[in-house]
């Protein structure tokens, strides 16, 4: 079926532009949210869901109908969402009397579902009902999760790694550092989670970095965990893979079609004289001559001297007027 | 006295510094984890001050999320910063949590046809400039699309080219030559697209030589290679210290000698109550399968019958076509009177047929 799409061949450059933004690409899009309520949605969980709205803006997409599916029965409807709409991120809120006030936060792969963790929420203050300034939208938050039994469980483990996925918005490179406003802090004690967030205030301290305070600003939620559907290992494995061209690469290091790895070394300009090869005693240095520094002419001459009246070959000599002479023009003899 | 109060002087100095660095510090059993990246701390202290605190939690909560957020802003004001229209940005490191992808990684596309071609020939593409002079209009035209500069199909005269045959409509002969064009490209377009599709097959990798495979494809391409003739590879030559090929064969999947004990209990337990039960087990498939086979028999020796003496109704074709599995356009040519004698044939069942019954089934015809 995905053949059949990307045969139809876009007609306008909008449309060419459109599919591009959706292809799977090296360096991935920000990831979208949808909130979407379930066919019996209490008062608190629609409120959640337009709480987590604002503080997804303007990367999510709130559902105002209601949706008459069970995500943890059927994930077709969730997945027909997911490849409209772009999103790989949701959250799917329903209240029943074995359940209440539910909340199923998910990701996708490949439009297809990876991890679904159901939580229940206890306690809820909405951003309305706390009436201070708030910050604005779209703005990165610090995420701090704390308590040692988001390390313990593998259930724990992914909500954590789904958590910070789901809310620390846009991927950047330098950030303001009087434009960081808001912190959500993440408790995990006696099995519940404590979900806060607070508005920074930066205060003087003495030196370069400043004082911090807190102000409870927006929703706070006591979750409980309830059903998890978690991808296996190897497709989690699968998705964490990261393409080669963004893997840290490796200088001086080639392979070839065969497996052999090549490395390169670079080495610093030797002194060849210095070059220990062969022992030629002969050629060894004489004590006078280490003293004075005889030049390798020197120990060439003192070598052939003795050799008078003998023919000796001159290197090779240019001749301009000479045209693919063989051997050497003439023959010199030492005197 | 000027000394001592300088020493004191530089001494209160230090102590203030102190003081002020005191009151930017918080004290942790356990250093945290940051992701700067992310902008991520990891608190993994238990949090014993929570759990006494019973009612009293909302400030607790808050004492806690303060202590990790001084800690965070101090790593946060240490990284190096540039300074940008008057504000101050700190450049952040790569992020160091591994996060799942939400869509696999993009297959790199095979070349297309005319893309090999240009780069076995060392063919680079030219740059060309947007507009074109026409000539005819006196304007700046675009060089292909709507309303370009040399339209072939537009002109208003064509000169009879000497050797065409002077009725031939030569303004239709262009559009048609333009159409065949257009889809000789989206022919050549889908191609490519179909042999992209392909490509994505890990199994057919290293059957077409491309020059860029691994050691393994290459190996698996030798491999099919030399049982690619008429005997199999069974006289193929080795090299002088080539191995045989191991695990080439079908692989057959035993149960473990020492495995489940209760699944195998059960399904012994399950054999000699078979072997005990006194009516005799059905295989359905099996059944049906047999039973069509001597229906099909039955019907090939009454057929024979008939068309010894001579009869021959067009209903012969019908078990026929329903054998070959039904293909549409067959049925399609059938006449209406069949239409009826296959649904009364075997609906839902499909079995495996032998080929010496499809061989039995043309020769009828």
């Amino acid at each position: 079926m995905d053949a059949l799409y990307r045969v139809v061949k876009p007609k306008t450059k909008r449309a060419k532009r459109f599919l591009e933004k959706r292809e799977p690409k090296l360096s991935e899009n920000i990831k979208n949210a949808m909130l979407i309520k379930g066919g019996n949605a209490s008062s608190t969980v629609t409120q959640v869901l337009r709480d987590v709205y604002a503080l997804k803006k303007p990367y999510g997409v709130l559902y105002k109908k209601k949706n008459i599916t069970r995500p943890f029965e059927d994930q077709a409807s969730l997945e027909f969402f997911s490849k409209k709409s772009d999103c790989s991120l949701f959250m799917f809120g329903f209240h029943n009397k074995k359940r209440p006030n539910n909340l199923v936060i998910g990701r996708m792969y490949d439009y297809h579902v990876l991890d679904m963790i159901e939580v229940g929420i206890e306690k809820f203050v909405s951003l309305k009902d706390i009436k201070n300034s708030k910050c604005p939208e779209g703005t990165k938050p610090m995420l701090i999760f704390a308590g040692d039994d988001f390390d313990v469980t593998e259930d724990y483990r992914r909500l954590k790694s789904l958590l910070i996925d789901f809310f620390r918005g846009p991927t950047v490179s330098n950030v303001h550092l009087a434009g960081l406003e808001y912190v959500l802090h993440f408790t995990a004690l006696n099995g519940k989670i404590y979900f806060r967030s607070y508005k920074l205030l930066l205060k003087k301290s003495g030196c370069r970095t400043p004082l911090i305070e807190l102000e409870e600003m927006g929703p706070s939620l006591d979750l409980v965990l309830r059903r998890t559907h978690l991808a296996s290992d190897d497709l989690y494995k699968l998705s964490l893979k990261m393409p080669k061209a963004l893997k840290p690469k490796k200088k001086n290091v080639s392979h070839d079609t065969f497996g052999t790895t090549y490395g390169r070394i670079h080495m610093q300009k030797q002194d060849l004289s210095k070059l220990q090869t062969r022992k030629m005693k002969g050629l060894k240095k004489r004590p006078a001559e280490r003293k004075a520094g005889a030049s390798l002419v020197a120990q060439w001459l003192r070598v052939r001297l003795p050799m008078q009246g003998n023919r000796v070959c001159a290197p090779v000599r240019e001749d301009p007027a000479c045209r693919g002479a063989a051997g050497p023009i003439s023959e010199m003899s030492t005197t | 006295m000027e000394g001592q109060s300088v020493e004191e002087l530089l001494a209160k100095a230090e102590r203030d510094e102190a003081e002020k660095l005191q009151r930017i510090t918080v004290h942790k059993e356990l250093e945290l984890e940051f992701d700067l990246g992310n902008l991520l701390a990891s608190d993994r202290n238990p949090p014993t001050g929570l759990r006494h605190a019973g009612p009293t939690q909302e400030a607790e909560l808050r004492a806690l999320a303060r202590d990790n957020t001084q800690l965070l802003i101090n790593q946060l004001w240490q990284l190096p910063t540039d300074r940008v229209e008057e504000a101050l940005v700190a450049r952040l490191p790569e992020p160091t949590t591994r996060l799942p992808r939400e869509k696999p990684v993009p297959r790199p596309r095979p070349l297309t046809r005319w893309q090999q071609f240009a780069r076995l020939k060392g063919i680079r593409p030219k740059k060309k400039t947007n507009l074109v002079w026409d000539e005819g209009t006196g304007q700046w035209r675009r060089r292909w699309g709507y309303q370009r500069a040399r339209d072939d199909t537009k002109e208003w005269l064509i000169e009879v080219p000497g050797n065409a045959d002077p009725m031939e409509d030569q303004f239709a002969k262009r559009i048609q030559a333009k159409k065949e064009r257009v889809a000789k490209n989206e022919l050549n377009r889908l191609r490519n697209l179909a042999r992209a599709h392909k490509m994505q097959l890990p199994s057919a990798a290293g059957m077409h030589p491309t020059g860029h495979q691994s050691k393994e494809e290459l190996g698996r391409a030798m491999l099919v290679a030399k049982v690619s003739t008429a005997s199999v590879g069974r006289f193929q030559e080795r090299l002088p210290k080539e191995k045989a090929p191991r695990g080439s064969g079908k692989k057959r999947k035993f149960q473990p000698l020492f495995g489940d004990f209760a699944a195998e209990k059960k399904s012994q337990l399950e054999m000699l109550r078979i072997m005990n039960s006194k009516k005799p087990q059905l295989d359905v498939t099996r059944a049906t399968n047999k039973q069509m086979r001597e229906e099909d028999q039955e019907e090939a020796a009454k057929r024979r019958k008939m068309s010894q003496k001579g009869k021959r109704k067009g209903g012969r074709q019908g078990p026929g076509g329903k054998r070959k599995g039904g293909p549409p356009s067959q049925g399609g040519k059938r006449k209406g009177g069949l239409g009826g004698k296959m649904n009364s044939g075997r609906p839902g069942l499909s079995g495996k047929r032998k080929g010496g019954q499809h061989q039995g089934g043309k020769r009828r015809k």
